[in-house]
């Protein structure tokens, strides 16, 4: 029996998985147009690599990678390219962004796909192979996944930890998948294993999903990996909660897991990287739970740029249905509209009516109770980052770890005074930002008007000082007959000085092919012949 | 539009208030058995006036007046400032302190929630600088005539006081050896009205507040930090002394069973607007509140001293969660 290690804090909220977990997962069908967002991860957005009219096969590339960070994005299926165009974003700002509209011509003609040799490829040209296959990490943070499959300073990883715990209630994608795919799931795991030269792979998953635990244990078996059931209890899906515990490392805010010796990828990302690799395909589906408030709650296949409101017709969205939120009712976004795509990040479409999340009751002042300290798995105190940001003393809300907040919602929901606790988390955290861009901007602005006024002092002192000398020179031959003799020394100084600068010292004459010095001295030669003969026709004229 | 989390688990600051509320019933139930029902009138009448005096502060301060007087904190301040004031005292002197309680300290800070001080705490501070002699008259084991006591409290019919009320046993000790009229075992034993551990019925008020505070702890309204270190504290200090000499120091249970030693363990030093709040903070806090106690009843003038000990250790609240802040995730060592 392993030892597991808990972590502080956390909710149970009711789970909500059972009902979209009936049926299994579900191709979801070809629609009429598909949008696909150059900018699904985090990091740089991948430029356009098409233009309206191109035809496109199911697998191109049609974002390239941008950057240190940033992962390519492709075309769902065989089409043409409609528009590339600015299109509302899966985001809860509303703000839009380039967009490839793809329309279907229904072959789903698949570009050329090869397995790639990972076991003799260079890390280099690893990391460009999965940068251009756009793996992210599939949890929801769509994290360009070839920045963690490196080992490291040692070389190795003590733990490779793969995430199927699903904590959030609604989603079961993960679980599903692990399910039905529970052996490409091990398969991914397994080349991430050779990847990171990791001594041990675990697998954790929540203990309330018993089939996928039978379905994980039976693919891994003969495989010395260890599929673990953690305790259900929100928020232990988050990377660092399942990392703590599994393994009893806490990774601090800011820090690499891998330095820790330990790595956390998605079941997932697991079924991504073993199709990139055994297969040769790029990341262009995933598996999305469609819940809430839709009659046929279900787990369906989906590919990027569908909409959602195709899935959500095929789900049967009920008519009292008020909003539309990305992920699950603890840290989902709520979507500006229907028509937006689903991307990497997406997990689960979840419809929402005032039955289903009804509006928190009216908000109460903090009496300090202490619950949402006892619920953060953060160790934090959240009622005193609430105060700081209230006050917006965002100073002593840094003091008190705000960044080491993760948002995960258990203050709020705990909260008996109905605070909307993590929205002002957000708005601290934005105006820390904020502040801060100005500060830089500041800061370049001074240092730029530093720079000019010594700039602009020292050509005033350059310009005095030569005015000096000229004086000085002038009234020199005026006044001291005497200092003739020194004028001359100064005369004579600036014609060597002027016949130096007369004598043209030829450039980029260093590693010359020898055809070129041959020709350099031809030139030369030419030329000591005409100087000769004008100055031979200068004595005779005198 | 709210953003997320879109689930919340169904608490309420109401539910809070109501399940201390309840937890005082058993006290409430034994106070009744033993001294009668006057006690319930100056509940009903402390929490007229607070509730009155809340309703009138939030019209003043602009505030939803039904979300704030549902609450139930108000009430809270009402019952825990009626259970500490003796139950025959002039109603005028109930309703004072109450409204002092609300208004002054309550709302003129900021209303719920902002409060540095206890208010049923500073109320009781102001009447019983004031009303010295008011807050010495406790009734009397079967004292529980209610005609009596309601003639003492409304008709001012105060003449007979002495005929229902006594000293404590607490403050029969303090008398007895301040006059040296005896050791302390003596004094205790010879006191009229003496219980097993402590005054005649007064323990058995003290079980009902020790099993409506376990309650709380069960049902997660408190954590069990405050009440452990200030039982724990309070009986190390008594000990300590009355180890030290028995003659002048009663024992340890004896205090711990006496006055409002266990109110304030559960309902008084646990408030938490007023309280520290780190685990390692409350500990500190209510450690500092159990010594402070003992030493103003033992060394002090007044018959208790959870009022005074409860203010100083509310001034220091904010640097003990200062300097007691938990390390979080990560940065452990």
């Amino acid at each position: 029996m392993r030892r597991l290690f808990a972590f502080h804090g956390g909710v149970k909220p009711p789970a909500h998985k059972a009902q979209s977990t009936a049926l299994p997962i579900a191709v979801a069908p070809l629609f009429s147009e598909y949008v696909i967002p150059l900018h699904q991860s985090i990091g740089g957005a991948p430029r356009p690599l098409v233009a309206d009219g191109d035809p496109v096969l199911k697998g191109q590339k049609i974002g390239g990678a941008d950057g240190n960070v940033s992962a390519a994005v492709h075309a769902p299926t065989s089409g043409t390219v409609k528009a590339v165009e600015m299109r509302r974003m899966p985001h809860a700002s509303g703000l839009s962004a380039l967009c490839v509209v793809l329309e279907p011509d229904g072959d789903e003609r698949w570009i050329e796909r090869a397995p790639f040799d990972h076991k003799n490829a260079s890390p280099d040209a690893l990391r460009d192979y999965l940068r251009d296959t756009g793996i992210v990490g599939l949890g929801g943070a769509a994290f360009p996944s070839y920045l963690k499959l490196n080992p490291g300073k040692e070389g190795r990883l003590d733990v490779l930890v793969i995430n199927g715990a699903e904590c959030e209630p609604f989603i079961t994608c993960d679980d599903t998948l692990m399910r039905e795919r529970a052996a490409t799931v091990i398969a991914g795991a397994a080349i991430m294993r050779e990847m990171l030269a990791a001594k041990s792979v675990i697998i954790g998953i929540e203990d309330n999903k018993p089939e996928a635990i039978a379905a994980m244990r039976t693919a891994a078996q003969g495989r010395d990996m260890a599929v673990v059931a953690v305790p259900a209890r929100y928020p232990a899906g988050g990377a660092k909660q399942l990392i703590r515990v599994l393994t009893g490392i806490e990774v601090p805010h800011g820090k690499r897991s891998t330095d820790y010796g330990v790595q956390c990828f998605n079941v997932g990302t697991a079924v991504g990287i073993h199709d990139a690799i055994a297969l040769g395909a790029p990341l262009i589906s995933r598996i999305v739970t469609v819940a809430g408030n839709v009659v046929h709650p279900r787990n369906y296949e989906v590919l990027f740029g569908t909409k959602m409101q195709d899935l959500l017709a095929l789900a049967g969205k009920l008519p009292d249905t008020d909003r539309i939120i990305m992920g699950g009712p603890m840290m989902g976004l709520p979507m500006p509209g229907e028509e937006v795509p689903v991307v990497k990040a997406t997990n689960c479409i979840l419809a929402g009516s005032q039955a289903l999340l009804p509006p928190p009751p009216p908000e109460m002042p903090c009496i300090r109770c202490g619950e949402c300290a006892l619920a953060c798995p953060a160790d934090l105190q959240p009622f005193e980052l609430y105060w700081f940001s209230r006050a917006k003393l965002f100073g002593r809300a840094q003091e008190y770890h705000l960044f080491d907040c993760i948002e995960c919602g258990c203050c709020a929901y705990v909260c008996p005074s109905n605070i909307p606790l993590v929205d002002y988390y957000r708005f601290a955290k934005s105006e820390i930002w904020a502040r801060e861009r100005e500060k830089e901007a500041a800061d370049a602005a001074r240092s730029r008007f530093e720079f000019r006024t010594k700039r602009e002092a020292r050509e005033k002192a350059e310009k005095a000082e030569k005015l000096q000398a000229r004086t000085a020179i002038r009234s020199v031959t005026e006044t001291d007959p005497a200092a003739a003799e020194k004028k001359a020394l100064i005369a004579a100084a600036i014609a060597r000085a002027q016949q130096q600068k007369a004598e043209v010292r030829p450039q980029n004459i260093d590693n010359l092919t020898l055809e070129q010095r041959a020709e350099i001295s031809a030139i030369e030669s030419r030329r000591a012949r005409f100087h000769e003969m004008a100055k031979t026709a200068a004595d005779e004229d005198t | 539009m709210n953003n997320s989390p879109y689930f919340r688990q169904p608490v309420s600051v109401q539910a809070v208030m109501l399940k201390v509320l309840a937890a005082l019933l058993p006290g409430l139930a034994a106070y009744v058995w033993f001294f009668g029902a006057a006690i319930l009138v100056q509940i009903a009448l402390a929490s007229s006036a607070a509730l009155a005096g809340e309703a009138a502060m939030l019209m003043l301060r602009r505030r939803p007046l039904a979300l704030f007087l549902s609450d139930g904190s108000a009430l809270v301040t009402a019952w825990l400032l009626a259970l500490s004031l003796p139950p025959l005292s002039p109603w005028w002197l109930t309703v004072v302190a109450t409204l002092f309680a609300i208004i002054v300290v309550k709302h003129l800070y900021g209303g719920l929630g902002q409060n540095p001080f206890n208010p049923a705490m500073a109320a009781f501070c102001v009447v019983i600088v004031a009303y010295p002699q008011l807050l010495s008259q406790w009734p009397s084991p079967a004292s529980g005539d209610f005609m009596n006591q309601w003639q003492m409290i409304f008709a001012g019919a105060r003449e007979h006081v002495d005929a229902l009320t006594m000293a404590t046993p607490l403050d029969a000790l303090r008398t007895g050896l301040h006059a040296g009229t005896g050791k302390a075992a003596a004094i205790l034993g010879g006191t009229q009205g003496m219980g097993v551990l402590a005054g005649q019925g007064w323990e058995w008020v003290a079980v009902g507040y020790l099993a409506g505070g376990l309650w709380l702890i069960q049902q997660r309204i408190i954590t069990w930090h405050i009440p452990a270190a200030f039982i724990a504290v309070f009986l190390a200090v008594a000990s300590a002394f009355h180890l030290g000499s028995a003659d002048r120091f009663a024992p340890p249970l004896f205090h711990l069973f006496s006055g409002g030693a266990l109110l304030c363990a559960f309902f008084i030093a646990t408030d938490p607007v007023s309280a520290a709040t780190t685990p390692r903070g409350k500990l500190i806090y209510a450690a500092g509140i159990a010594f402070l106690t003992y030493i103003i009843r033992v060394f002090g003038a007044y018959p208790d001293g959870i009022a005074f000990a409860t203010l100083l250790m509310n001034i220091c609240v904010p640097l003990i969660d200062m300097w007691t802040q938990p390390p979080v995730f990560g940065h452990k060592k």
